[in-house]
């Protein structure tokens, strides 16, 4: 007798047709955009040769230039921060056993991933507002704090998956070969969690990136990052350097996001 | 265990002290140490012999550092350890997963524990090329664990551990995750080690067959408790109680009555002397039951009940008059076996002294 095959998706009807429509649906906006990205013409319809002329354009756009060096600006201090806070938020939830409010401590952590993130843009905006009147700081510390705290949560889960398939008893070899735990964590706990940090620090930076609620709400004048720049071209008239800017901004996640899949997948 | 196993305050590698371990609190609290207490000698060969969850492994992490008693004391050469962190107590531990670290080679695994210690430099590496000739893995000083086979990252495991020269040296079932040929290579490689660094080996096993070869005493463990602490003969030839009897080796168990420092079976036959009065349990070992002719003087009458044939020896089941079942173990023969087949009439006989009491 034939072994009872287990259910599969794959063998419902019109399985195939569906999943071609969803992967059509996903990406050929995107395709779009980045074919569109080099067309000769200014036109979004119709085709006019290869041209890498809205690239040089983009380019040569000094606003364009000074987001973009605002928003790798903003990425960085955020990507670095986040990773920080979330990596010893990640020993302090993992390494201490079980205590009291674990539960809320979780929750507590990932709260800019549950609550709607225009909540946070306007409760921050006020909070800002605030400050701003009380000190008549203007900078872009505003920004780096507000893309920071949100970035938390996303560094913090790879960083925890990293912390809690290790196995304790190596932290238990070093200090039995007598490593105070300052050691044991500098020479054993860090190495290892190495790909996990590395790994939320890029996904911070890519969400970072490409945050604009927050931004938006959150920016002083003159203050644009390239995401939202991007909006504020769209309310005037459409460019095709957009595409240009969307293309770069997708090849640079799409390097960032490679390299945290594999980091990710390569656990020893 | 008699004043006489103990061994003198100076002589002294690690003791217990009173050790009592208690997990979880209310209702599921569980003891797994029950008031723990052994001294275990300098240079000496200590196997800690007991089934899974009798608290060996609680006792050998009390020991490390890992977990801290109850109440009781660790005492380390003399000295209170029982608050002491892992890494200021000089024991190792070999674990039972190895716990090599992955992103390290094999020699600096080795080398971790004389860092940590602020060894000179020149002196980490001479002891690391010592330590990997020692046992045998000089080739792979620039491997990585993960490239390593089972056998050599137990041997690596070893040698990081004995680098720092520890009082005392743990071993938590180092053996288990190897196959059986490997184990018994890896035995006599433990025994070498232990022989040629003169360190104290507190070695723990459910293994019995292991424990017996391996150790120069057994202490065995069940619920929490040391039920008794001796030499590997003293262990199987005069076992304390029935566990220790049943655990270690095979045993047949028969119903008895000691009268007078008689000792004679319900079936009527008295088959040895032995403290006590009234009814008792006795423990025969199997290989000191010897088949004789029926009738012969003074042999029990017995019937066979069946054989298994094991290489080199058989053992045969037999029924006495009373029903009482038992196992003898019957040398096999150059010239062949002797034919058995059920409702053989045979005579036993017991060797002298082969008789125990046991207290249930």
């Amino acid at each position: 007798m034939a072994e009872p095959r287990p259910f599969s998706v794959t063998r419902l009807p019109g399985f195939t047709a569906i999943a071609i429509t969803a992967f059509v649906a996903l990406y050929l906006p995107i395709i779009t955009i980045v074919v569109f990205s080099f067309n000769a013409l200014s036109s979004m319809s119709q085709w006019g040769g290869f041209s890498l002329h809205w690239y040089r354009e983009a380019w040569a756009n000094d606003t364009v230039q000074e987001a973009t060096i605002r928003s790798l600006l903003i990425a960085t201090v955020a990507a670095l921060v986040s990773t920080v806070v979330a990596t010893l938020a990640a020993l302090g939830t993992t390494r201490q056993g079980r205590f009291r409010g674990r539960t809320a401590i979780y929750a507590l952590i990932n709260q800019p991933l549950m609550v709607p993130e225009i909540v946070t843009a306007v409760s921050l905006l006020i909070v800002f507002g605030a400050i701003r009147q009380a000190t008549g700081y203007q900078g872009l510390g505003y920004l780096m704090l507000a893309h920071s705290a949100f970035c938390v949560p996303f560094a913090y889960l790879p960083i925890r998956a990293r912390l809690e398939g290790m196995d304790r008893t190596l932290e238990l070899a070093a200090a039995d070969l007598y490593a105070t735990p300052l050691q044991a964590f500098r020479r054993i706990t860090l190495p290892l969690l190495m790909p996990g940090i590395a790994a939320g620090a890029m996904l911070a930076f890519v969400i970072s990136l490409d945050d604009v609620v927050i931004t938006e709400f959150v920016k002083s004048a003159g203050q644009d990052t390239l995401a939202t720049y991007m909006l504020g071209q769209f309310r005037r008239t459409l460019t095709p350097e957009v595409n240009a800017i969307s293309t770069a901004l997708l090849a640079l996640t799409l390097v960032l996001l490679t390299g945290f899949f594999l980091i990710t997948r390569k656990r020893a | 265990m008699t004043a006489m196993d103990q061994p003198s305050p100076a002589d002294q590698a690690i003791a217990a002290d009173h050790v009592i371990k208690r997990f979880g609190d209310g209702d599921s609290v569980v003891r797994a140490l029950d008031d723990v207490s052994v001294t275990i000698a300098k240079g000496e060969f200590f196997t800690l012999l007991g089934p899974s969850g009798c608290g060996k492994t609680t006792l050998l992490r009390c020991i490390a550092g890992f977990e801290t008693p109850t109440s009781g004391r660790i005492l380390l050469s003399g000295r209170d350890i029982t608050r002491e962190p892992p890494n200021r107590r000089r024991v190792n531990t070999v674990f039972q997963s190895y716990a090599l670290f992955p992103h390290l080679t094999v020699a600096q695994n080795v080398a971790f524990g004389l860092e940590m210690l602020g060894k000179p430099r020149a002196e980490v590496s001479r002891t690391v090329d010592r330590m990997l000739s020692l046992v045998r893995l000089d080739a792979f000083a620039a491997r990585r664990p993960d490239a390593l086979s089972g056998g050599q990252q137990q041997r690596v495991a070893l040698a990081r551990a004995l680098a720092t020269q520890p009082e005392v040296l743990l071993l938590d079932e180092p053996l288990s995750a190897l196959d059986l040929k490997l184990r018994k290579e890896m035995q006599s490689e433990l025994k070498r080690l232990q022989h040629e660094t003169g360190i104290t080996f507190v070695f723990v096993t459910h293994d019995q067959e292991e424990a017996l070869t391996m150790s120069d005493r057994i202490g065995v463990m069940s619920a929490g408790k040391l039920l008794q602490v001796g030499p590997p003969r003293e262990i199987y030839n005069r076992p304390v109680n029935r566990f220790v009897a049943d655990f270690i080796g095979e045993t047949n168990f028969l119903p008895a009555l000691v009268e007078d420092g008689q000792v004679r079976l319900t079936s009527g036959e008295v088959v040895g002397q032995g403290q006590g009065q009234g009814r008792v349990t006795v423990a025969i070992r199997p290989e000191q039951l010897h088949l004789a002719l029926p009738g012969d003087g003074g042999a029990i009458p017995a019937t066979v009940e069946g054989s298994t044939y094991l290489g080199t020896d058989s053992h045969v089941q037999l029924r006495l008059v009373d029903g009482s079942r038992l196992v003898a173990r019957v040398p096999s023969q150059p010239s062949g076996d002797l034919a058995l087949p059920a409702g053989t009439q045979v005579g036993l006989r017991v060797a002298p002294g082969a008789v125990q009491v046991l207290a249930d």
